[in-house]
């Protein structure tokens, strides 16, 4: 039982993470309806650059905050080459660009920085804690990890009760209606951008932190989509329990169901489920309802 | 002045309903395909037949069944290579279980098999579109080469798990040199795309291009979304699948079965963006387009006197693709096949502007 409880709280604590990435989906798809396939790589490249410059022996703060401006000039150069080209396009040509700003952005950071296995230390503690007489061992790292994650989720609803969160909601609701009561679409986009950079940033530092920073974040980061298929595109606590099933239910179905195939099951499992999920709830468990007609 | 149709009157149903309904096109397409299948083999080298045409020809076959769905269909799929990869197993194993059957019956197998497990994973499409499907279809991507590798009958219980594919002979002819295995291809996918071109101009074409317009109003003239929206599935998928077929038997020889990657999923998505959506042409212009950038990439810096580690090439070579993609999708979303339609219509008014 306690070998149950402990794979169930390492699974949860790596779902913990994949919400991190589904947060910052959800963030623009809520206000843009831009599915955000680049969001992995921006993980990555907010990474890149906070590890970056930690090397070149800027302060830790200093680091962030420099970090933090490139992700808001990212969201502001996206905004302007990428997205304002594209307004009123289908949402499946915006996909394939983010697919392209993906690639780019994939490219770019490593061009800069290389590729290498990059160690990012940021002094969270990193000792086993031990539950139930010593029965069950957590890394406490995983706990920094959900609480930060916690934080941000806090701090992302607080956000949406504020003027501008009130805004992006509105643009979420609707396009036209929003510009027509003077919100200006294009200044939105790049916040919405910015404040999903902001998400990456905290992403790449913790993933960083746990793994190393490396190219390899990217193609984990996929695991978010099917955590955002279980949650519901459009919700947020739905990405934080959508990350919390998939992480619990890969670890679970890779320790008991795993041996029954030869293992390896991890790689595949959240996707095989969100395929299930899609024939049954295809809106998700908390996502919106859309009904269609002529 | 060259390219002009007045005075071309058709004067019966069949005329009109031609592939290539101007005498300079059906001329052009002939010089063409005398180009492929004589003149090409008559100057090119061993190195351009496996480096570039040989690729070139299997790729192209992918991208065209993606562009079928994609394309012709709007369901968007990243699962193109785990389709390749289920063809390239299928095949084999069809051609290793049944010795002596003729090669082409095995592929046509090969795209049958892979068009039912193209058919399994587009059943989410009944319910779900847009990006939603790209999710299953990443199921699809993550979950085939795994299965091909644990279930050991795949690859016939292969220790090292490597397929490696037979000696291909058709009608007596044994296709040996690079030259041969390109000939070869070149007849399977001249064969294919000509299909694959009166299947879109024909109903289940349109009933394609009517579900991607917009679904709903499909529906309401009559036309039957789950049953056009499979048969995209399936076609695409049989397309995808003897692709995965060619590149395993023609080009690579032996692969492992979870060699078929998403990397290669998003080139050939990246071939018909580049190439055009909803083109026939384009799948083989965006092909070739995809396979020379790396090539550009390793040739041209050097010349220039850049000394680029490899490393910094493949970097780039992201950089440039997903540059591409962006400045394609914005600036000529009908890809490379819209401005050989331009170009076209250019010269038709030339030298006069009007």
């Amino acid at each position: 039982m306690a070998f149950f409880f402990e794979v169930l709280i390492g699974g949860l604590m790596a779902g913990v993470m994949y919400s991190l990435v589904a947060l910052g989906f959800v963030l623009i798809f809520k206000a843009s309806g831009v599915f955000n396939f680049a969001q992995g790589a921006m993980v990555l490249f907010a990474g890149l650059f906070f590890v970056g410059f930690m090397e070149l022996g800027v302060p830790m703060l200093l680091a962030l905050l420099l970090t933090i401006a490139v992700m808001v000039l990212l969201a502001g150069v996206i905004e302007r080459l990428v997205l304002r080209h594209l307004v009123n396009q289908e949402g499946i040509i915006l996909f394939m660009a983010t697919i392209g700003v993906s690639f780019f952005l994939d490219g770019f950071g490593q061009t800069i920085w290389g590729s290498n296995v990059r160690q990012l230390d940021i002094g969270i503690p990193t000792d086993p804690i031990f539950l139930m007489d010593g029965d069950i061992l957590i890394q406490s790292f995983d706990l920094w990890a959900a609480l930060v994650a916690g934080t941000l989720l806090a701090a992302l609803v607080v956000f949406q009760k504020t003027r501008i969160g009130r805004a992006l909601r509105a643009v979420a609701d609707d396009h036209q209606a929003a510009q027509s009561v003077g919100i200006p679409l294009n200044v939105i986009w790049i916040i919405v951008w910015a404040i999903a950079g902001l998400v990456a940033l905290v992403a790449g530092v913790m993933w960083g932190s746990k793994l190393g920073v490396q190219p390899a974040i990217v193609s984990l980061a996929l695991k978010a989509l099917p955590v955002l298929i279980l949650g519901g595109f459009t919700s947020i606590p739905g990405a934080i329990i959508g990350g919390l099933i998939i992480g619990a239910g890969e670890k679970l179905a890779e320790v008991y169901i795993g041996p029954l195939f030869g293992g390896g099951i991890e790689n595949w499992f959240a996707y095989v489920l969100a395929l299930g999920f899609l024939l049954i709830r295809p809106q998700g468990l908390f996502g919106e309802k859309i009904i269609e007609r002529v | 002045m060259f390219y002009r149709e007045s005075g071309q009157y058709k004067t019966s149903y069949r005329a009109d309903q031609a592939i290539f309904t101007i005498p300079q096109d059906r001329v052009f397409f002939g010089l063409l395909m005398l180009a492929a299948f004589i003149g090409i083999p008559l100057v090119s080298t061993n190195y351009i037949y496996t480096a570039l045409l040989i690729p070139f020809l299997c790729l192209s076959l992918a991208a065209l069944g993606l562009n079928i769905l994609t394309g012709y269909c709007g369901q968007l799929s990243l699962g193109t290579s785990a389709f390749m990869g289920v063809g390239a197993v299928a095949a084999w194993n069809v051609a290793t279980r049944i010795p002596d059957l003729n090669i082409l019956l095995v592929f046509a197998l090969a795209g049958l098999v892979t068009a039912v497990v193209g058919m399994f994973f587009g059943l989410p499409s009944l319910r779900i579109k847009g990006f939603y499907l790209a999710v299953a279809t990443l199921a699809a991507q993550f979950f085939l080469p795994w299965l091909f590798v644990k279930i050991g009958w795949f690859t016939n219980h292969a220790a090292s798990g490597v397929i490696t594919a037979p000696q291909i002979t058709i009608f007596g002819w044994s296709v040996d040199t690079p030259m041969e295995k390109y000939l070869f291809a070149l007849g399977v996918v001249t064969l294919l795309a000509l299909a694959a071109k009166n299947l879109v101009r024909s109903n289940p074409g349109r009933q394609w291009m009517a579900i991607r317009d917009m679904d709903i109003a499909a529906e309401i003239i009559g036309i039957r979304p789950v049953v056009a929206k499979l048969t995209a599935f399936a076609v695409s998928s049989f397309y995808i699948g003897v692709a995965g077929a060619l590149y395993l038997f023609v080009y690579l020889g032996s692969a492992e079965p979870d060699g078929f990657t998403i990397t290669m999923s998003f080139q050939v998505l990246f071939m018909i963006i580049i190439g055009g959506l909803g083109s026939i042409l384009g799948s083989f212009l965006g092909a070739f387009f995809i396979l020379l950038v790396p090539i550009f990439l390793t040739r041209v810096p050097p010349m220039l006197g850049f000394d680029l580690s490899t490393a910094m090439i493949s970097h780039m070579e992201f950089m440039v693709f997903g540059a591409l993609i962006v400045i394609f999708l914005i600036v000529e979303p009908h890809g490379l096949a819209r401005l050989w339609q331009i170009a076209k219509e250019k010269l038709r008014i030339w030298p006069f502007p009007y």
